[in-house]
């Protein structure tokens, strides 16, 4: 995989040994290694997406999940998003949905709609 | 009357209004064309904004959010909907603002200072000829952006990205999570101009193919776009016939650069720099002319809101110092030395210092033409290398940033051209090992 941190873009390896020990190479940094290990045990992704406004039409109110959540749920995050609607006024930081997909993950509003 | 105004409410215009304030302007005024304040931010709901200025992640609108709180605590005055169509110099060294809004019609305001900071526009279809139908369906990336993330609409099913601009890749995902089939992005460069981190959670994760080396070379459907034709392309980035392959798709999106919008500001007669398409300015951020400041994409295109408002706050200081200091607008001759970029540097901002009114410590961005490995930045007072600077990798979609100190530049007393180029080897030290040898050093 190629590591994201800087524009290098260091070409990492990374392998998990019979024993369970996950070993990162090709890295330059101590944060391409960071990066390799969590991308192979546990990548997660903050999903940022919109959510309808209750009442409103041609109006979306843009939300992210308030901490990265792991990566095979993004899909699973968006389908709960679009059965989704917010009640104005929405203010940022709004708790829009609790625990998306079942990841303990709160779906906050990142804009004020009045 | 005015003492500054700015013109564009983004997160530019915000800075320096907010920065002009604190230094103690009360005479100020942002007009500002959308509904509300924030530009181009409240479309970006995607996250990464602010590690620099706030030390933490955040979404354009969070990010937007934060600047127009500071706005409206600190009291400035702002117009929205209102879009200005005219600047022009008056004998007095005021300038004349000419705008037009709903309420009050055509209406003019004067001011001893005007903030340029009406950032860019995307370069529409026309500037690249494609050849093709004109169907509905092609739209610019930052297009696409709002009608998905601000009005709810999804602009269409099967998708084909041209550019891979962080736009685009931004936009190839957006529109993935919401249900499209994204099928390729083509890229006519044999790199990406997007930054990694994008290529990998917006393409990599989403198993979106990225066509390097490649472009549209047609476009079919009458009514609709029913699909492109890609072509990979040689290194003179002439399509290869034989190469060609069919896409069917309903929805042509363009991410294919971003030009700063300065129609207002060559009305004035500003001076425009050909590399960047942005005023040509001094250290002080000032255009060719007085009393006129440009900050943001205006300015030049960047990659990070961060600097943006790192640079709109010095543009509204400088503007601020422009209004208070009576000197400062009364013409005079002051020593002046270019800036220029050579040699793999495409540009630098500014163009000028002058030494008198520099600061300690003058921060030059520039960009690069190509990718380079393992080069120096090297900067060059007249014909001698003065500052090397290793650097392991740079690209064209990375901005840059090297400080001159003004000491240096005091040393050269006759200095008359600063020259930015990049060079494979450490010149500085070899000059000095040549002048070590010749016992000079």
């Amino acid at each position: 995989m190629i590591c994201i941190n800087c524009p290098l873009g260091c070409m990492l390896t990374v392998s998990r040994g019979e024993d369970g020990t996950v070993s990162v190479t090709g890295n330059t940094c101590p944060r391409g290694e960071a990066y390799g290990r969590t991308e192979l045990t546990d990548p997660r992704r903050t999903v940022t997406s919109t959510v309808r406004v209750k009442g409103r039409k041609d109006c979306a109110v843009s939300v992210k999940t308030a901490s990265p959540i792991p990566k095979g749920k993004i899909m699973e995050c968006m389908k709960a998003l679009k059965e989704t609607e917010a009640n104005p006024p929405v203010a940022v930081g709004d708790v829009v949905l609790e625990n998306v997909a079942g990841t303990g993950v709160a779906v906050v509003a990142t804009r004020n709609v009045g | 009357m005015q003492d500054v105004l700015i013109i564009g409410g983004g997160p530019a215009g915000l800075a320096a209004a907010l920065s002009a304030k604190e230094a103690g302007i009360d005479r100020l005024l942002i007009l500002e064309r959308d509904v509300e304040l924030g530009g181009i931010l409240n479309q970006c709901i995607h996250n990464g904004f602010g590690l620099h200025t706030f030390q933490e992640e955040l979404t354009g609108p969070e990010y937007a959010a934060r600047y127009v709180q500071k706005v409206k605590e600190a009291g400035i005055p702002y117009m929205l909907q209102t879009i200005v169509i005219d600047i022009s110099g008056q004998d007095n060294g005021e300038k004349l603002v000419t705008a037009m809004n709903r309420e009050k019609g055509l209406f003019t305001v004067s001011a001893k200072a005007v903030i340029l900071a009406m950032g860019c526009r995307e370069r529409p279809r026309g500037a690249l000829n494609i050849p093709g139908f004109r169907p509905a369906g092609i739209y610019s990336a930052g297009t696409a952006q709002r009608f998905v993330n601000m009005e709810g609409r999804m602009p269409g099913k099967e998708v084909v990205i041209l550019g891979s601009g962080d736009i685009g890749l931004i936009m190839a995902r957006r529109m993935t999570l919401e249900g499209a089939a994204v099928k390729a992005v083509a890229e006519l460069m044999p790199y990406s101009g997007g930054l990694k981190r994008n290529i990998a959670q917006c393409l990599d994760d989403f198993g979106i193919p990225l066509k390097l080396s490649h472009t549209v070379v047609d476009i079919s459907g009458k009514e609709r776009v029913t699909g492109v034709t890609l072509a990979q392309v040689d290194e003179n980035r002439r399509p290869i016939p034989g190469t060609e392959e069919y896409i069917p798709c309903d929805t042509l999106l363009l991410s294919c650069g971003l030009i700063p919008e300065n129609e207002l500001s060559t009305g004035l007669g500003v001076e425009l720099n050909p590399a960047t398409s942005g005023p040509v300015v001094n250290e002080s951020l000032e255009t060719s002319v007085p009393g006129v400041f440009a900050c943001g994409n205006v300015l030049h295109v960047h990659d990070l809101v961060d600097y943006v408002s790192e640079e709109a706050a010095a543009a509204g200081a400088f503007a601020a110092a422009y209004v208070q200091d009576k000197s400062l607008q009364e013409p005079k001759e002051r020593r002046e030395i270019k800036l220029a970029a050579k040699n793999g540097v495409r540009y630098t901002v500014p163009s000028s210092v002058r030494p008198d009114l520099m600061e300690e410590d003058q921060l030059v961005r520039f960009r690069v033409g190509d990718v380079f490995k393992d080069v120096y930045v090297t900067v060059y007072f007249d014909g001698v290398p003065v500052i090397s600077q290793k650097k392991r990798v740079m690209a064209p979609g990375e901005m840059e940033q090297l400080r001159l100190k003004k000491e240096k530049i005091q040393e050269f007393p006759e200095l008359g051209r600063i020259t930015f180029t990049i060079e494979k080897e450490n010149k500085v030290t070899a000059g000095t090992q040549k002048r070590a040898e010749r016992g000079m050093a």
